[in-house]
């Protein structure tokens, strides 16, 4: 009889066990195929012309499927030197153009020279810095890599290691 | 096993098979419902025949939908709405149907509220109706997605964007949760299977375990009356039905229901025929575009107060960002409702509200307070708007955090009454 139970025990506790560990990798395996797919995971780099850029003009561009915003400052516009990307004279704001808030898009009121959110009112100077509404910090920089007049996104450069390390 | 004779009969034959009679005895005709209620009452079954609806809606439009971002925007507005037959009454019907629904879920609630349904031995029906809120708006929100138009793609970018929230994890779980870093392909297909699989499984699951709590503390009554319904329930077989405080569930409180039914669905097919407009925005008939915000992004108005709860603040306030306040207050508010019997702490006194003076108040500022949430979470959240949004999120919170304590004032001078 405590034979007998003993043998019972052991394969409830046998089959728990089983289970368990099972449940457990079948979990993993879900998890995994939520995640996003290796061919849109390596969705590319994205190289663009600076030259082409026109004094004062707001560039939108695509990149991983996020907006990317170059603005060529004027001369009028005030400077961030935490944050502006130098290419020889030139001066540009490069960021990612989702709003820090709830990733809206914001548009560039030239005549402000605000980026501004319509969704909940969120607005960013012209370098990019939160200045108000609900946005909790600046927009993005996305990393990049200057190329004498390129600029190469998705790569990290000593251009942009330094905005991160005046941040940091 | 049980003998089996010749029957004398179908029914009979399934009875012996089955037990159909002594099924629909305990599901119909011997479940007792109490006497003193009004139509408030047939909500319940409203909502029923609302979710039938949308199951045989969606049936429909499922044969012609294409869950591809490529395809999807046409399948719905030009296969749906101009090829297939009656295409258009479809889409209709599932629209308002989905829109109807939460307004007679809110009012379910606010019934469940005002009557003191909620606690003293009905805790589990309140907490798994909370529990089908959560998960219809879940289906909702996934259903919007499907069409892809601005507002579709729009909604679902703030939505699963709240995600990004949470602390360390947050913006890896969004990009789980997306599939892509951004709303996509992928995004789309996945929400598509949560709203007509997975979600609807939850829905069905949770529906039969609402009513299943439903047997034991039985339906509450206009006077919160407790009584004990095997005595009134011998008192209607025995004959003295005038004498009885109960009535069967079949054939006479779902007649009655019926009636109720009857003149909603009166109502219901003159918003599908004549006002659908109201559940399909103008903006989500322009296909989605990931690089273009609407000008205004505002979800559907059933939404709207906790969407308010989560914008009306706006400045930071003690080093904390705005933003995670109103993502913290918009995650209360959201589990706010499913804690109430434990939020009431007079547990063992079930009246209506108008004869619990504090509470009555309390009930009316709460309901005023979430349409003016309503209305101003419409509204563009600029000078007074964004105010009057905040003063209403900070009422709301602060309504939740003091009902312990006029509950419990409550039970105490009760307490010395008596």
């Amino acid at each position: 009889m405590a034979l007998c139970q003993n043998r019972r025990d052991f394969i409830g506790i046998a089959f728990g066990g089983v289970a368990t560990v099972g449940g457990i990798l079948a979990l993993g395996a879900m998890k995994k195929s939520w995640d996003p797919l290796p061919s849109v995971q390596s969705a590319g780099f994205v190289t663009v012309d600076l030259s082409l850029v026109a004094e004062g003009e707001m560039k939108t561009l695509q990149w991983r499927g996020k907006p990317i915003f170059i603005l060529r400052k004027t001369a009028d516009t005030p400077r961030n030197e935490q944050r502006d990307v130098l290419v020889g004279e030139k001066v540009f704001t490069l960021v990612v153009g989702l709003c820090t808030h709830l990733g809206c898009i914001p548009y560039y009121e030239e005549k402000s020279k605000v980026f501004k959110c319509a969704c909940h009112g969120g607005e960013f100077d012209a370098s990019g810095m939160n200045t108000f509404g609900p946005p909790p910090r600046p927009l993005d920089i996305p990393p990049f890599k200057i190329e004498g007049e390129k600029l190469v996104l998705g790569e990290e450069g000593m251009e942009y290691k330094k905005i991160m390390a005046k941040k940091a | 096993m049980a003998e089996i004779r010749q029957a004398d009969g179908f029914s009979d034959w399934l009875d012996q098979r089955l037990a159909v009679r002594k099924f629909m005895k305990v599901m119909m005709s011997e479940y007792w419902i109490p006497k003193n209620i009004n139509f408030l009452w047939a909500m319940g079954v409203v909502l029923v025949v609302l979710f039938a609806i949308l199951m045989v809606s969606g049936i429909f439009l499922l044969m012609y939908y294409k869950p591809d971002i490529n395809l999807a925007f046409d399948s719905v507005n030009y296969t749906i709405m101009q090829e297939v037959e009656y295409g258009w009454l479809w889409r209709h019907m599932h629209g308002v149907s989905a829109s109807a629904a939460f307004l007679i879920i809110y009012i379910h609630m606010f019934t469940g509220i005002y009557y003191g349904s909620y606690k003293k031995g009905r805790e589990i029906i309140w907490i798994t109706g909370m529990i089908l809120f959560v998960a219809f708006s879940a289906e909702a929100f996934s259903g919007y997605m499907l069409p892809w138009g601005q507002m579709s793609y729009w909604a679902a970018q703030v939505i699963t964007n709240l995600f990004g929230g949470i602390p360390v994890i947050g913006e890896a779980l969004v990009i789980w949760i997306r599939g892509d870093f951004l709303v996509a392909d992928a995004t789309l297909t996945r929400f598509f299977m949560l709203h007509v699989v997975l979600l609807p499984l939850v829905i069905i699951l949770v529906i039969a375990l609402h009513f299943y709590a439903l047997r034991v503390p039985h339906v509450n009554n206009q006077a919160s009356e407790v009584f004990d319904f095997d005595k009134e329930a011998m008192k209607y077989l025995n004959g003295r039905k005038k004498e009885s405080k109960v009535v069967p569930f079949w054939p006479v409180f779902l007649s009655k229901d019926f009636f109720v039914v009857g003149v909603f669905m009166l109502f219901f097919f003159f918003l599908v025929c004549y006002h659908y407009d109201f559940a399909m925005d103008p903006i989500n008939f322009e296909p989605a575009n990931n690089m273009k915000t609407p000008a205004h992004i505002y979800p559907e108005w059933y939404f709207l107060w906790s969407y308010e709860v989560l914008r009306g603040f706006f400045f930071d306030i003690g080093g904390i960002a705005a933003m995670d306040i109103g993502l913290m207050a918009f995650g209360f508010a959201n589990v706010a409702f499913i804690l109430l019997p434990f939020l009431d702490r007079n547990t063992q006194h079930v009246a209506p509200a108008h004869q619990r003076p504090a509470f009555f108040v309390w009930f009316w500022i709460l309901l005023l307070d979430m349409i003016v949430l309503t209305v101003y979470g419409k509204l563009p959240p600029t000078g007074s708007n964004a105010w009057i949004g905040f003063f209403a999120a900070i009422i709301f919170l602060l309504l939740f955090m003091a009902l312990p304590i006029i509950t419990k004032i409550e039970a105490k001078s009760k307490g010395a009454q008596q």
